[in-house]
């Protein structure tokens, strides 16, 4: 009796598990799938190079695709040097075991569940208003590092973490300075890791929208300098689907050219990833 | 050249190794044999101040290197390690060509002329007999030798530096046989150059190689030196029981 | 030539102060969203009511905090601030998707560590870093346009932008979030336990179902929570799919207004009190979604701890 019970209690269990995991790929798969087939068939030369007609519903995405990779950069420039000092600090045997230390990594740790709506609320303040640079890619792009800086730091610490210890100890053994230890052992080592930190903000970068409406606006046109408007191809996707009628198939395109772009990152990651884990 | 006086290592408030009184005298090689976990790595790292590196890490008692304290503030750890170089258990040589493994250290220290910078690089893989192995092949990853190989090029790199003292850390305990023989032979090479001190668990080598051993045995949970002397002497007349019991293989 | 002591000693100050801006960054936002915050706070009776021209509502009054939930509705051209029905709005997506996203998840984690033939479990881990990077945008994109029209026909007031699709949505975006930190915590089950399990002849059930999820509670709890705070703060999806009308939803198919999608509709045109209104209620979505993450860190170092 005993027995039937567990076996029937272990196939319940069991068809639970599988159900959740089914639903599960079912719905990626049916959003993947309508995202990308009812997009890429509009997506092809001319998508890419031309101005968007009659707000989007014709024409194409160039300029947005180089307002996006403005304010990528931007945002890339401010997180990598601030990022990649940050993980040091925290990956050092040392100074990453202080009391600072743990503050800090607890302050990025709160900073990274700051949802993105917050992060459009304090750059519209601070980098518009209070800095006065105003609807900018500038604003934008530094209102998406302070929101991709917890990520890229938690990658790149364990990224540099995870040279091995033997190398940090025969530099010290050799009395090779801080400077020497830092820049010629442990940073080209760690240097796959860096580059997933990388790809993994960038990621993250492409896909917000929320913190880009109020920071870098959302003018169609193309940008002249890093102190114009420009809109990102996430915002872009938004306000055709919502504020444009007849604008969906655009959405749509446009959409799949981002998950698809996103879907290449994404293998990138995992292959830079692998190749580390085989070297350590 | 090298004495400790009652030296003590703690981590973090838990002690490793208590009072121990232990004299190297230039140009011998001192033995440290004991079974696992007794504090022999401790005693190494805390001559070289390498127990810098570990937080909560704290020392008692006196370290003296050349008649000077390890601790004094006329010598940094950075001259200290200098003068004191480390070769560790296993191979750790930087993923960079094995010239610059060597060549890196030097330059740090200094070393700028490139005719000085190459005189050196050969001058110390011939020392530790890699020079013929590797003359051809001096750009390619040093992580591309053998293990044997590597640690030998480890050894080049600390000696580089023309350091006084060479402590080593089972410095065999990961290379096969054949390797292992091999550099067993370059370090009794250095007897008179430098002052070794070489932790080992291989009695057979502690005996082959050495002029002194010194025991530590774990009593109470903390390594503490129990047995010191000529090595024919602790191991043919040992001191004491736990000692004995030990070298016949009854303990440890 | 400098020497290196003085640069190792302007490297680490260097690094120090860059970790230091790092962790000046969430200092910054507290302080800006708080300041932009301060005029709808101050004006808790404090300030003489002649000062606050442009702040009084339709009754002539001055604005109090009690008014965002007794005013009679949310029309700041009128003055009239009543956010209630939007943070229920919020509290009824959220949880809702709590109730779905937390089974679902666990059950996705627990296949992929115990019943997952070795391929299709990579497969599946694969799809969930992939849907975990999908911006909000798309799903709010792909809600609107195939799961609303489907929620439409089946709704008795005959219209998809809804409770029930902000929940689904919710659910499906969130779902990775689950996934991935209960499969850390179920990983991080000590295999001692589990062979102990074996060797004691537990079937798969028994051993997932009393010594795995027992052993991982505390960071399963914490995966739920981080589901939580994800899905509270969640901003473009929610504001695409959920109609956004202002109004005590009666049924699951009634639309809704969140705080966070009040706040990307309006903050492009708001000023004064209504601005600083909107950024109160970003403080307040700051606080908990801090709050929520510090006890989710919490649960899941104690699990660590605990094993």
């Amino acid at each position: 009796m005993q027995q039937k019970l567990n076996t029937f209690s272990g196939i319940v269990f069991a068809v639970y598990v599988w159900t959740c995991a089914l639903a599960f790929c079912a719905i990626a798969g049916l959003l993947l799938y309508s995202v990308v087939s009812a997009g890429v068939t509009q997506v092809n030369w001319a998508f890419l190079t031309q101005e968007p007609i009659d707000s989007g519903r014709d024409g194409g995405i160039a300029p947005i695709i180089l307002s996006t990779v403005l304010i990528i950069g931007v945002c890339l420039l401010a997180t990598v040097p601030l990022g990649v000092g940050t993980a040091i600090f925290l990956a050092d045997r040392i100074s990453g075991k202080s009391k600072l230390a743990i503050g800090i990594r607890t302050a990025l740790d709160v900073l990274g569940g700051v949802p993105s709506i917050i992060f459009g609320l304090f750059g519209n303040a601070f980098f518009c208003i209070a800095l006065g640079m105003g609807y900018s890619i500038l604003s934008g792009g530094l209102t998406l590092a302070c929101m991709v800086l917890p990520i890229f730091v938690r990658v790149a610490e364990s990224a540099i973490r995870n040279v091995a210890v033997d190398h940090y100890r025969a530099a010290m053994a050799l009395a090779l300075s801080k400077w020497t230890t830092t820049f010629r052992v442990i940073l080209p080592r760690a240097i796959p890791g860096l580059l997933a930190a990388l790809t993994l903000g960038i990621a993250r970068a492409l896909a917000e929208t929320a913190a880009l409406i109020f920071t870098s606006g959302y003018v169609t046109r193309f940008p002249e300098s890093l102190n114009d408007s420009g809109r990102s191809l996430s915002v872009h996707i938004y306000d055709l689907a919502l504020n444009v009628t007849g604008g969906n198939d655009r959405a749509f395109a446009t959409a799949s050219v981002l998950v698809i772009l996103l879907l290449l990152i994404n293998v990138v990651t995992h292959f830079v990833t692998r190749k580390l884990l085989r070297q350590s | 050249m090298i004495e400790t006086k009652q030296l003590s290592v703690a981590y973090a408030g838990k002690s490793v190794i208590r009072d121990v009184s232990l004299k190297v005298d230039q140009g011998e090689i001192l033995a440290i044999v004991g079974p696992s976990g007794c504090g022999k790595s401790s005693f190494l790292a805390a001559i070289n101040r390498l127990t810098d590196l570990v937080p909560g890490a704290s020392i008692t008692g006196q370290v003296l290197v050349d008649c000077c304290d390890i601790r004094s503030t006329t010598r940094t750890p950075v001259e200290l390690r200098k003068c004191a170089g480390m070769i560790f258990q296993k191979p750790n040589p930087f993923e960079m060509s094995i010239r610059k493994n060597i060549q890196l250290p030097l330059r740090e220290h200094g070393v700028r002329s490139k005719s000085e910078l190459d005189r050196i690089t050969e001058e110390v893989l011939q020392k530790v007999g890699l020079w013929s192995e590797v003359q051809d092949r001096l750009n390619q990853s040093a992580t591309q030798l053998s293990g044997g190989q590597q640690q030998r090029l480890c050894i080049a790199r600390a000696m580089a530096l023309r350091p006084q003292i060479m402590l080593m850390d089972e410095p065999c305990s990961a290379l096969d046989p054949i390797s292992s023989s091999t550099v067993e032979a370059l370090i009794e090479s250095m007897r008179g150059e430098f002052t070794v001190v070489i932790v080992t668990h291989n009695l057979a080598q502690a005996r082959r190689i050495s002029d002194r051993t010194a025991v530590f045995w774990l009593v109470d949970g903390v390594g503490q030196l129990i047995a010191e002397g000529e090595t024919k002497q602790v191991f043919e007349n040992p001191q004491s029981e736990v000692a004995a019991a030990y070298f016949s293989g009854l303990k440890g | 030539m400098i020497s290196a002591v003085t640069r190792d000693a302007a490297l680490a100050f260097l690094l120090r102060s860059l970790a230091l801006a790092s962790a000046g960054i969430i200092c910054l936002i507290c302080l800006f969203v708080a300041r932009e915050s301060w005029l709808a706070l101050d004006s808790t009776g404090t300030v003489n009511p002649a000062d606050t021209v442009g702040s009084v509502n339709a009754d002539g009054e001055p604005f109090q905090l009690s008014n965002l939930v007794n005013d009679d509705g949310w029309n700041p051209d009128g003055q009239q601030f009543n956010l209630l029905p939007m943070i229920v709005g919020s509290l009824l997506a959220t949880f809702g998707s709590a109730l779905l996203a937390g089974p679902l998840g666990i059950g996705v984690a627990v296949f992929l560590n115990y019943y997952a033939p070795k391929k299709i479990g990579w497969a599946v881990r694969r799809l969930v870093e992939i849907m975990a990077g999908v911006p909000s945008v798309v799903y709010g994109l792909w809600g609107l346009s195939v799961l609303v029209p489907m929620i439409a026909s089946l709704s008795p007031i005959e219209q998809g932008q809804s409770l029930l699709a902000g929940i689904l949505i919710l659910t499906f975006m969130t779902i990775p979030t689950v996934v991935v930190a209960s499969d850390a915590a179920i990983q991080a089950v000590p295999a001692n336990q589990i062979h102990a399990a074996a060797a004691l002849g537990l079937g798969r059930r028994a051993t997932v179902w009393s010594i795995v999820l027992p052993a991982a509670r505390f960071g399963l709890v914490s995966a739920i929570i981080l589901q939580f705070a994800r899905a509270i703060g969640e901003t473009m999806a929610v504001l695409m799919v959920c109609g956004n009308i202002v109004k005590m939803p009666n049924s699951i198919f009634a639309p809704i207004r969140t705080l966070t999608s009040n706040i990307a509709l309006e903050m492009g045109y708001a000023d004064n009190h209504h601005r600083s209104i909107l950024f109160l209620s970003g403080l307040v979505g700051l606080v908990i979604v801090s709050v929520l993450m510090l006890a989710a860190n919490t649960f899941s170092k104690t699990q660590r701890l605990s094993t």
